[in-house]
């Protein structure tokens, strides 16, 4: 399923009642199956649209369409996952997976099975009856990854998935984010501030202005392996590509 | 697989301190249980030394003599089981009422602010002095006391549930309504479990009050209960009655404080052991 943001725009009142522009006309498409990537400076409302993916609230102009339809709501099409793990403590492991088949009306026992399912491919086969807090951050993510997966959703969104982790951990998770993404086929928008990150994991990427947010450049990632960032980290060429998103980041220009 | 191993050392580290941990935790049990026989000592030697008469301060000895006549002749048992009984009541209905009330008013936004001013003066009232009024409305029956309980422990619940319903995780909030879930579903799924420790340390709190609320119900009007006694003793110079009275009522919050600190300790497993 594709993801498409025709010219959307979203404003919020604040708190002093006045009108703050989060992003400003953004227009990109996501085709099926493709891996993009947002990056952009902090603030500049790439939180916002992965809120109106999901359909957590509305654009205040502009269309998001997930497969050519407009997204007026919460829908099963459309799975996130956070920077936290928004990960239930008072639950274990499988229960938190099951989490989103719950108000889904899938069977008690078909939702245990998908679960364990999802567990294994995300590499916690045995950490089933584990609690979060028994679990390091990694861990964790990957709970959250195959809770978001369990629902099936044709549309994957990570907003900074793997910004609280060490960088390790940081490696090994993308790595196999990036393997069990490509294996499921799924369509997936990526947040994140990290250059390499982007440039590593995507197929394309898209680069936003300043809040309020605009996309100033789109920048197709022309290498291998995107199943494997791994390998794609030891290529001379990410460097370039992070060279040229960071010109359009325009840091310097900011640089006192 | 490096998670792995780190979880594995995680795991090893608390069962390395666990010892030192254990000796120190008996070292503060000892020590606790001679400074009770030490204040024991002072108490029953210290006054007659100093002159005290035994009416203004009647010895350890006195008091378990007192405690003795007390349940051959003014039907101790009696009066220790009905306070116990309205306090354990008194805290049931306070607390239910504070709950359900707390996650009500988390709920609606509008309500909460609308009932937010009278609520803290509510809450800055005196409750116990309550107690006199309910006796004039009500009579010299066990409703005074009650209310007077129920009143005084329905704030800490109420307080407490309501500023952890304010707390709760936003993100959280919205995974569930991206899973679809219905309002009904978010409270009994995210909100009520994520309030819990909150309402679990509004409880413990409420517990202690309730023993308070029953005492002054007891104080002002009727004639049963520990509090009762503590009226009637006073009145008659007993100060070891008094003392008794005092003690068992403090039996009496202490037992129910126990029962909730087991049962949070239940309910609360999967936070992590905090480590004193
Ligand atoms: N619900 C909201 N109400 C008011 N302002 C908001 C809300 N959500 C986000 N904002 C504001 O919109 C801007 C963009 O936020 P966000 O999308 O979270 O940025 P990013 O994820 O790029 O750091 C910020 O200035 C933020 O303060
Ligand atoms: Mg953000």
């Amino acid at each position: 399923m594709a993801l498409e943001f025709r010219s959307v725009t979203k404003e919020f009142t604040t708190g002093a009642g006045q009108n703050l522009v989060a992003v400003n006309d953004i227009g990109f498409r996501v085709n099926e199956g493709e891996f993009v990537s947002v990056v952009g400076p902090s603030g500049c409302g790439k939180s916002t649209i992965l809120s109106m993916t999901a359909g957590l609230y509305q654009p205040t102009r502009g269309e998001v369409l997930v497969s050519d339809e407009p997204v007026s709501g919460p829908n099963a099409h459309v799975g996130f996952m956070l920077q936290k793990d928004l990960l239930l403590p008072w639950r274990d492991i499988v229960s938190n997976v099951e989490f989103g088949l719950e108000a889904r009306g899938v069977a008690r026992s078909e939702r245990r099975d998908r679960a364990m399912a999802e567990l294994k491919r995300c590499h916690l086969a045995g950490f089933e009856n584990h609690f979060p807090y028994q679990l390091s951050g990694g861990m964790r993510q990957r709970a959250a990854l195959a809770r978001t997966l369990a629902i099936k959703p044709e549309i994957v969104l990570l907003d900074e998935p793997f910004s609280a982790l060490d960088a390790q951990t940081k490696l090994l998770l993308q790595n196999s984010f990036a393997r069990t993404i490509s294996e499921t086929g799924k369509t997936t928008l990526l947040i994140t501030h990290d250059l390499a990150e982007a440039v590593l994991m995507s197929d394309r990427i898209l680069v936003l202005s300043e809040r309020p947010g605009t996309v100033v450049a789109e920048i197709k990632v022309d290498l291998p392996h995107r199943d494997e960032p791994l390998q794609r980290r030891v290529m001379p060429e990410v460097s370039d590509y992070a060279a040229q998103i960071f010109k359009h980041l325009k840091l310097e220009e900011k640089a006192i | 697989m490096t998670q792995v191993g780190s979880m594995e050392t995680g795991a090893k580290a608390p069962a390395e301190v666990a010892k030192p941990v254990m000796s120190s935790q008996s070292k503060t049990y000892l020590a606790s249980l001679a400074l009770l026989v030490l204040v024991l000592l002072a108490w029953q030697f210290l006054p007659p030394a100093l002159g005290v008469p035994k009416f203004i301060i009647p010895t350890v000895t006195d008091c378990l003599i007192e405690m003795k006549r007390m349940l051959l002749q003014e039907g101790l048992v009696g009066h220790t089981l009905s306070t116990a009984l309205y306090t354990v009541l008194g805290f049931a209905i306070g607390s239910l009422l504070g709950a359900v009330i707390g996650y009500l008013l988390g709920m609606s936004e509008f309500w909460e602010k609308v009932l937010s001013p009278y609520i803290l003066a509510l809450q800055i009232a005196p409750k116990v002095a309550f107690a006199p009024l309910f006796i004039m409305w009500f009579g010299y029956n066990a409703m005074p006391k009650l209310l007077v309980t129920v009143l005084i422990v329905f704030f800490p619940v109420l307080v407490n549930v309501l500023q952890a319903m304010r707390t709760v995780d936003r993100d959280l909030v919205n995974l569930a309504r991206a899973y679809n879930l219905s309002r009904w579903g978010i409270f009994m799924k995210v909100e009520m479990p994520s309030t819990l420790p909150n309402l679990m340390a509004g409880l413990r709190i409420a517990s202690t009050l309730a023993v308070i609320g029953v005492t002054v119900g007891e104080l002002v009007g009727g004639n049963t209960g520990l509090g009762f006694l503590i009226s009637y003793g006073g009145g008659q110079a007993n100060a070891a009655m008094v003392f008794n009275a005092i003690v068992l009522l403090t039996v009496i919050g202490f037992l129910l404080y126990t029962v909730l600190v087991r049962i949070e300790e239940r309910v609360l497993h999967y936070l992590p052991k905090a480590q004193h």
